[in-house]
């Protein structure tokens, strides 16, 4: 945007100052996050920059947090219960949640908007009476306290992310494709794996990984219904930031960062194929 | 039925029609019935592309939480400890003290609970649901209960022996009234109510009333968030809005990377921002602008609730926000000040009018996940910066009344659904985009 020529002196300072409160607004946002990374590698036990750091005298940084976090057994368990977890969730709700919506882009389909009011429900409903009636069902069936209890939790929670991404997908679709396939003999499952499924696939995956970050950042379920054993990452930090709070949680934070900026690439890229797929233009 | 039969008779279709002139498939069905039946299976297939997730979301998540509201209203302990007390207190006015018999079928209901499996005894549990109406209820019910293999009649002396309670209408009262299946008491006592002597529900004292200002206060905050987001979302939407896409894209990230980052790495940024000890205070401390001993407190308060929460639910008004703007043309803002607007009055009339369905979208949104969060003010909230999802989660770890959690937590539900069905009305959940 550069500045018409006719603009007056006042418009000239309301042009810069906007721009200065909007990357006001970019720095609140992204400064917090983006100071944890250098106070992560802080040498002492402290939340704020020592002298040392300011002047970049490498005796102010250690990798001490970090070697914390990989020697700790409970955080090393938490990292593979966060990973197992997120896994079998995202397995449950992408399969369940891609039949689902591919049975939701139906015209044909009985009764839409209620269901798909229903399956969008655990979006909307807050975390905290999901948790709490998660919590009371799951201990009547005793299955609160295990691995099959939180999958289950998170599966779905992440179901609405499937439904609303994959259903998003198929409005682009065009029908007729099956229906030539059919025509030339492909039998149904044949069309869905042949034809279907490679044309929806970017949003089948960007809807699993909403579905795995769901439950990879998920907490407050998991302090209702996992026990001891099935600590996630999240409720590890839970724990640090309220009971002992030591710069390991900076660098727990830190290396989250760095998988969430990963996540956002693969997910924008994603999008840009599914839109070159399916002939629409790039934004 | 019938007329459309007829006007289907006088239909001559050649030799595609039966004898009685209807139109038939080659195999000599009807061509209505077999389409019917053509559309009832590809009903029945689309359905059952779905069942499996309905079922699926029907038994873990759309049951747990029926249930969990049923608990609001559910009210067994009195009925399963005292049937026999209840059926002689049938006839007591609730003035007064209730007559012998009624004591004498509460040692026998008492008698028949020690005879129980330990794990099923009732008066343990019937302890706990009168105190909730009644403080001292507990105490009562436990002591009378292991002295009660001694008692011998009149029993209405011996029970005032064991506790003066007994000997007052008050507990009685209490037994009566709550020796129902379902009761309105932990919605009452949700909405800061009692009953008085005379059995109509009043206000509590001033002292005891939590919940109606907890609610207004979660209200209060999330309209603080709400607003503070749209202050903040505008300018940078529009910003993003007017920008070439290649710049918006790159620019995209700083709304972006918050929004998939971990829920607790933002609020951990917060607390190591925040803090006494932290980035911001000591900064102050260094430039001068508070003293050493004198550092602010910016988090474990409302303040803290505020600035968190805002940061975290940013991204959810600035996306709506920039996708309503990208579609405004840029050609309506020209020629408003060519006819002769100043800026700001074209902005006003012109502008901003047009991105109201933005500013409902993100508004509902941040307002409804900013009114049942949890973790951010149990974190940074500290005691003044509570909301009613902190309460709710004490009742159901700590105070262990999930009768009363319960009644919280339906209460919110319900309010976070009207807004929902607003927000579908305003806006529909077609616009609902992640990324």
């Amino acid at each position: 945007m550069s500045m018409p020529a006719y603009y007056t002196t006042k418009d000239k300072i309301w042009h810069y100052a906007f721009r200065v409160i909007c990357y006001s607004i970019f720095f609140f946002l992204l400064a917090p996050i983006l100071i944890m990374i250098p106070l992560s590698f802080n040498a002492q036990p402290f939340f704020t920059f020592t002298r040392e750091m300011l002047t970049l005298n490498p005796e102010g940084f250690s990798l001490r947090w970090y070697e914390d976090f990989l020697s700790s057994a409970s955080w090393r368990r938490s990292i593979q219960n966060s990973f197992i977890i997120g896994a079998a969730a995202t397995v449950i709700s992408t399969s369940l949640g891609t039949l689902a919506a591919l049975g939701l882009s139906r015209s044909e389909m009985p009764y839409k908007g209620l269901i798909m009011g229903l399956l969008i429900s655990p979006m909307i409903v807050p975390l905290i009476i999901s948790a709490a009636g998660m919590f009371f069902f799951f201990s009547s069936i005793n299955i609160a306290g295990t691995y099959l209890g939180v999958i289950l939790a998170h599966a779905a929670l992440g179901v609405p992310f499937v439904v609303i991404t994959v259903t998003a997908t198929l409005v682009g679709f065009d029908h007729s494709l099956t229906r030539a396939a059919a025509n030339l003999g492909a039998s149904p499952t044949r069309t869905f794996f042949k034809i279907t499924m490679p044309l929806i696939l970017p949003g089948v995956i960007s809807g699993a990984l909403f579905a795995f970050i769901t439950s990879f950042d998920e907490i407050v379920v998991v302090l209702f219904v996992a026990g001891v054993e099935q600590r996630t990452i999240p409720r590890e930090m839970w724990s640090g930031i309220r009971e002992d709070i030591s710069p390991t949680i900076l660098a727990v934070a830190t290396i989250l960062v760095l998988i969430s900026i990963a996540l956002l690439t693969v997910v924008e890229l994603l999008r840009r194929r599914g839109e070159r797929l399916r002939g629409l233009s790039p934004q | 039925m019938a007329m459309a039969d007829a006007t289907q008779d006088d239909v001559q279709v050649g030799n595609t029609t039966d004898k009685r002139g209807r139109l038939v498939t080659s195999d000599g069905t009807p061509l209505r019935r077999a389409l019917e039946r053509s559309m009832r299976r590809r009903k029945l297939t689309a359905f059952m592309l779905v069942a499996p997730l309905l079922a699926f979301i029907l038994i873990f998540f759309a049951f747990p939480i029926a249930q969990m509201m049923w608990r609001s209203v559910d009210n067994p302990q009195v009925v399963d400890a005292l049937p026999r007390t209840l059926d002689a207190l049938e006839d007591w006015d609730g003035t007064g003290m209730p007559g012998e018999p009624v004591f004498a079928a509460l040692h026998a209901d008492m008698m028949d609970d020690l005879d129980r499996p330990r794990r099923e005894q009732k008066i343990g549990p019937l302890g706990i649901r009168l105190n909730y109406e009644l403080s001292a209820a507990r105490g009562a019910i436990s002591r009378t209960a292991r002295q009660v293999p001694n008692f011998e009649a009149p029993f209405a002396d011996a029970f005032a022996d064991a506790h003066r309670l007994w000997g007052q209408p008050e507990l009685w009262r209490v037994i009566k009234r709550e020796g129902r299946p379902l009761t309105p008491a932990y919605y009452i006592a949700a909405l800061d109510r009692e009953y008085d002597e005379a059995g109509s529900i009043v206000k509590r004292p001033e002292n005891r009333q939590i919940y109606v200002n907890l609610f207004g206060r979660t209200l209060a905050l999330s309209v603080a968030i709400t607003f503070m987001t749209f202050l903040l979302g505008f300018p940078i939407a529009y910003y993003l809005s007017i920008l070439p896409m290649r710049y918006a894209n790159l620019l995209m990230i700083a709304v972006l990377l918050p929004f998939w980052t971990s829920l607790l790495v933002r609020t951990s940024a917060w607390i190591v921002l925040l803090q006494q000890q932290g980035v911001l205070n000591t900064l102050f401390v260094n430039i001068g602008l508070v003293s050493d001993d004198n550092r602010l407190d910016l988090i474990y308060n409302q303040t803290g609730t505020i600035i968190a929460m805002t940061h975290i639910l940013l991204p959810f008004m600035v996306l709506p926000l920039y996708s309503v703007m990208r579609t405004i043309p840029p050609s309506y803002m020209r020629a408003a000040k060519s006819l002769g607007a100043t800026p700001s009055t074209a902005f006003r009339r012109v502008y901003f009018p047009q991105t109201l369905p933005g500013i409902g979208a993100g508004g509902v949104l941040v307002f409804i996940i900013s009114i049942g969060y949890y973790i951010t003010p149990a974190l940074v909230g500290g005691q003044s910066g509570r909301m009613i999802s902190n309460e709710i989660a004490r009742h159901i770890q700590q105070s262990l009344n999930w009768g009363l959690a319960a009644a919280l937590g339906s209460m919110l539900l319900v309010g976070v659904l009207l807004l929902y069905w607003l927000f579908n009305r305003l806006v529909g959940t077609d616009s609902l985009k992640f990324g």
